[in-house]
């Protein structure tokens, strides 16, 4: 019965957003406002419809109602609550109505603002929004329907199906076969549904973006309407993430966090783009350059995102490189094909009206530097795009199937994140309009000396390596710019002002916290590079099997093997769990219990000892291998070189952005209230 | 006039040159991580009929792994196993019944090509009979595949299965 009401109630949601979409659009064409209002309360009110079919999911889930497909496929009865929740977006269907859910959260409190003098990007927004709603939610009822369930045909066969094929019975297992266990981790819990709410507030300056474009209005509204929303779009993007790098490092065992597997690649493009976006809004909303520019990588943003969704959604990349496996396959080609086609043209409509109103004369103004920063995050995004579509290139032309792997993105998209990084030193010090190099020049000289002994000090230090030479010299650059403007910004405060240098520092950065808020997100992103470089750099690794007491050398630590133990868990996985002991120059420093778990299903997971340091990481894999006894056992035994960083610089990033992104009542008198 | 249009033309020179560098310098980037980088995918049976002439080239691989040929020495961590050709475009694993049908027919059929691949390291957890492996490495004289990463899959094992009882209801 619940079944059944959760899915008359999303084919409710799908009408209703449908008629959101034709009440904006008459509403718009006729000058009615009844209409808009119309649409727009029927946008506000999916969101209420979603959740009722989420709960019903939930519910579903919860109490294991093994007759639906999904809750048999992602739940059995020993999984604790809380997984049993997590279940929701633990698998294909349910992740998308999280999808359409979370969405519809977003476009119902984006209609819920004052519109005010902003009446007339209402119905397009609406337009938009509930169009892509409406398409996610067509997924879920024609193909991926969460709510289908088992029926016993005569036959005896078993079918999944919304409604009871002729003759068959309702078939109900007595036990699901579980969420997967790789996906039993906490990392893995918030990563779904952090990198969905990244890709769908990205859709809301998209809409915007269109309302623009429709309206005709040629002004950077949109951008100042949405700055908010991208920052938000932007940051759980960025954490969703770095959230996959750590459930990746936690939980897969093989001592990295970024293999530049499509997947991954499939949500770091949108990002690139969205990154150089947020940049390149700036120079429009101070300049009033680049408006056709930030149309495009809006388009191109939104379109990754749902690029990004079919990768990681539409079982493409899980059946080896074979496209279209499942039904939703061309059902999103088209659709991204058709919103990129019409955005792309309206967008050739308007050109005209979004030419630049000041024209950029120096190259080392701070407009051209964005320019730069953007050409080079396009660079990045061009670099990965060919790493994805070079093999079906390759096999149109040639007829030869050829991929490539992790080096291809190393070897080219090292030299375009190192230039990254010294623009991040260089653009806070140059100047808008007309910079000229003496300028720029006497702006950066004092910060470039001690950033000229560091490269010195690690030579001396035994650091010989070039690529580590470079990065760590870049990243020192950056961090000392960052704090020197810190200082000077503080200082001359201190002394207009006559403050104590802490209230005058507190007092620069709460007055302008989009500036001083993009430096510590700077900061963040290399202090994350540190990370980057040390594991990328520096990574060692060393395998041998060893019997009780005896040791494994690795990076001046030695690893000694002392027990092994065996045992079922509560929740029916066998346990088997080695303890090892760290020494080093002779000292106890500490055991580590590497393990890994057998869940009834058959799949094992391997969690490393980690023993984890500012400096360090000695990352200790218990091989997984039947044959395994307590008298010897496999290890694998990683060292990585700084690598805590990268989860240091991520804390970072969450405190600069929430100084970029807290609500300013000053910058919002200054524009007008938002 | 003239004179502001010569200015506003050589503004916008730097500009383009600076952009086709960058341009320049993105595209010999891809161009020479490609080119070092390539790794060619090959089903057994192309590796079969090349034979030498694939020697020292970085390759891809897929087939199907045939249990009853997995050695693994723990002490030294050598793995050895051997895998049969299954065809590589996608079109014909499904109008051969799926990837599960096409690795199971591939094992059960003595007459199909066979690569014997070695490696070092831990033996995956998914390696087993009729798993789908993905082996990146490269050829060596002696026609031995030498693996430098191992990838498996095991197409039927958690997605999509039915279930296997059920208490009937209504």
């Amino acid at each position: 019965m619940l079944a059944q009401f959760g899915f008359g109630v999303f084919v409710l949601t799908f009408l209703t957003a449908l008629f959101s979409v034709g009440a904006a659009v008459v509403g718009y064409f006729d000058k009615s406002d009844r209409w808009v209002e119309s649409a727009r309360r029927a946008m506000l009110l999916t969101f209420p419809l979603i959740t009722l079919a989420v709960l019903t999911l939930a519910y579903l889930l919860v109490t294991g109602h093994y007759e639906l497909q999904y809750v048999y496929s992602v739940t059995s009865n020993d999984m604790p609550f809380y997984l049993k929740i997590t279940a929701l977006w633990g698998g294909q269907a349910g992740s998308l109505v999280l999808w359409s859910w979370l969405m519809s959260a977003f476009t119902s409190a984006v209609t819920l603002r004052k519109w005010e003098r902003d009446r007339e990007l209402l119905p397009w927004v609406i337009v938009v929004t509930s169009i892509t709603l409406a398409f996610f939610l067509s997924l879920s009822i024609f193909y991926e329907n969460p709510f289908a369930r088992w029926w016993q045909t005569l036959g005896g066969n078993f079918v999944a199906s919304m409604f009871a094929p002729i003759g068959a019975v309702l078939a109900t297992p007595p036990d699901g076969q579980g969420l997967n266990p790789l996906l039993r981790h906490p990392g893995m819990i918030l990563h779904p549904p952090i990198l969905y709410l990244g890709f769908v507030a990205f859709i809301i300056p998209f809409a915007f973006a269109i309302a623009a474009l429709v309206t005709g209005r040629s002004d950077d509204r949109w951008i100042r309407i949405t700055r908010r929303w991208t920052l938000v779009a932007w940051l759980f993007l960025s954490l969703g993430l770095v959230l996959g790098m750590r459930w990746a490092y936690d939980v897969l065992g093989w001592g990295g966090y970024w293999s530049w597997d499509p997947v991954e690649i499939a949500a770091l493009m949108p990002w690139l783009t969205g990154t150089a976006f947020l940049h390149s809004v700036m120079i429009q909303e101070k300049r009033g350059m680049f408006k056709q520019w930030n149309m495009l990588l809006i388009i191109l943003t939104y379109a990754l995102v749902i690029f990004g969704t079919f990768l990681t959604r539409s079982g493409v990349l899980s059946s080896v490189h074979a496209f279209a496996q499942s039904a939703i396959g061309p059902m999103f080609f088209a659709f991204i094909g058709i919103t990129f086609v019409t955005s792309v043209a309206l967008l050739i409509y308007r050109w005209k009206d979004l030419h630049a109103e000041v024209e950029m004369n120096s190259l080392f103004s701070r407009e051209a530097l964005f320019l730069l920063n953007n050409l080079l995050f396009m660079g990045v995004l061009i670099v990965c795009f060919w790493g994805v579509v070079f093999p079906l290139i390759s096999e149109v032309v040639t007829g030869q199937k050829v991929t490539v792997g992790p080096p291809f993105y190393q070897r080219a998209n090292a030299p375009l994140f190192g230039a990254l990084m010294a623009l991040m030193g260089i653009a806070p010090l140059s100047a808008w309009g007309r910079s000229t190099f003496k300028t720029l020049g006497r702006a950066l000289w004092k910060p470039s000396i001690p950033s000229a002994i560091v490269p010195i000090v690690l030579i001396i230090l035994g650091v010989h390596n070039w690529i580590a030479l470079v990065g760590f010299t870049l990243v020192a650059f950056v961090i000392f710019v960052t704090l020197f403007e810190f200082w000077r910004g503080a200082r001359s405060r201190q002394k207009r002002q006559n403050e104590n240098i802490l209230v005058a520092l507190w007092r620069l950065a709460g007055h302008n916290r989009r500036r001083y808020g993009g430096y510590l997100i700077h900061l963040s992103m290399v202090v994350m590079a540190i990370g980057i470089l040390g594991i990328e750099v520096y990574q060692t690794t060393t395998q041998k099997t060893l019997a009780v007491g005896e040791d494994i050398q690795i990076a001046g630590y030695t690893i000694r093997y002392d027990s092994l133990a065996q045992f079922p868990y509560t929740d029916g996985r066998i346990v088997t769990r080695a303890v090892v002991s760290v020494f080093r120059d002779g000292k106890f420093l500490g055991e580590l219990h590497p393990r890994y778990d057998y869940y009834p299903s058959g799949q094992p997971v391997t969690i490393a000892g980690v023993r984890s340091t500012l400096a360090d990481d000695l990352y200790v894999v218990l091989i997984n291998w039947e044959n395994i006894s307590a008298a010897q056992a496999p290890f694998k035994v990683y060292h990585n070189p700084l690598v805590n960083w990268l989860w240091i610089g991520s804390l970072m990033f969450i405190f600069g952005f929430l100084v970029a992104a807290w609500p300013d009542r000053g910058e919002e008198k200054r524009e007008g209230k938002i | 006039m003239l004179k502001s249009l010569q200015t506003v033309i050589q503004g916008r020179a730097k500009f383009i040159v600076g952009g086709l560098l960058i341009l320049a310098a993105v595209i010999y980037l891809i161009v020479s991580a490609t080119q070092a980088n390539a790794e060619y995918f090959m089903t057994v049976n192309e590796i079969k009929s090349k034979g030498s002439s694939l020697v020292g080239r970085s390759l891809r691989i897929s087939g199907a792994v045939i249990g009853d040929t997995i050695q693994y020495d723990p002490q030294t961590m050598n793995l050895t196993f051997e895998i049969a050709h299954v065809p590589g475009d996608n079109a014909s694993i499904e109008a051969s019944g799926g990837l599960a049908a096409v690795l199971h027919a591939a094992v059960t059929d003595p007459t199909r090509a066979r690569l014997t691949i070695v490696y070092n390291g831990p033996k995956p957890d998914l390696l087993s009979d009729e798993a789908q492996a993905i082996i990146t490495g490269h050829l060596g004289e002696d026609g031995i595949f030498h693996a430098d990463e191992l990838l498996l899959k095991c197409p039927t094992k958690y997605q999509e299965a039915v279930p296997s009882q059920v208490v009937n209801g209504n």
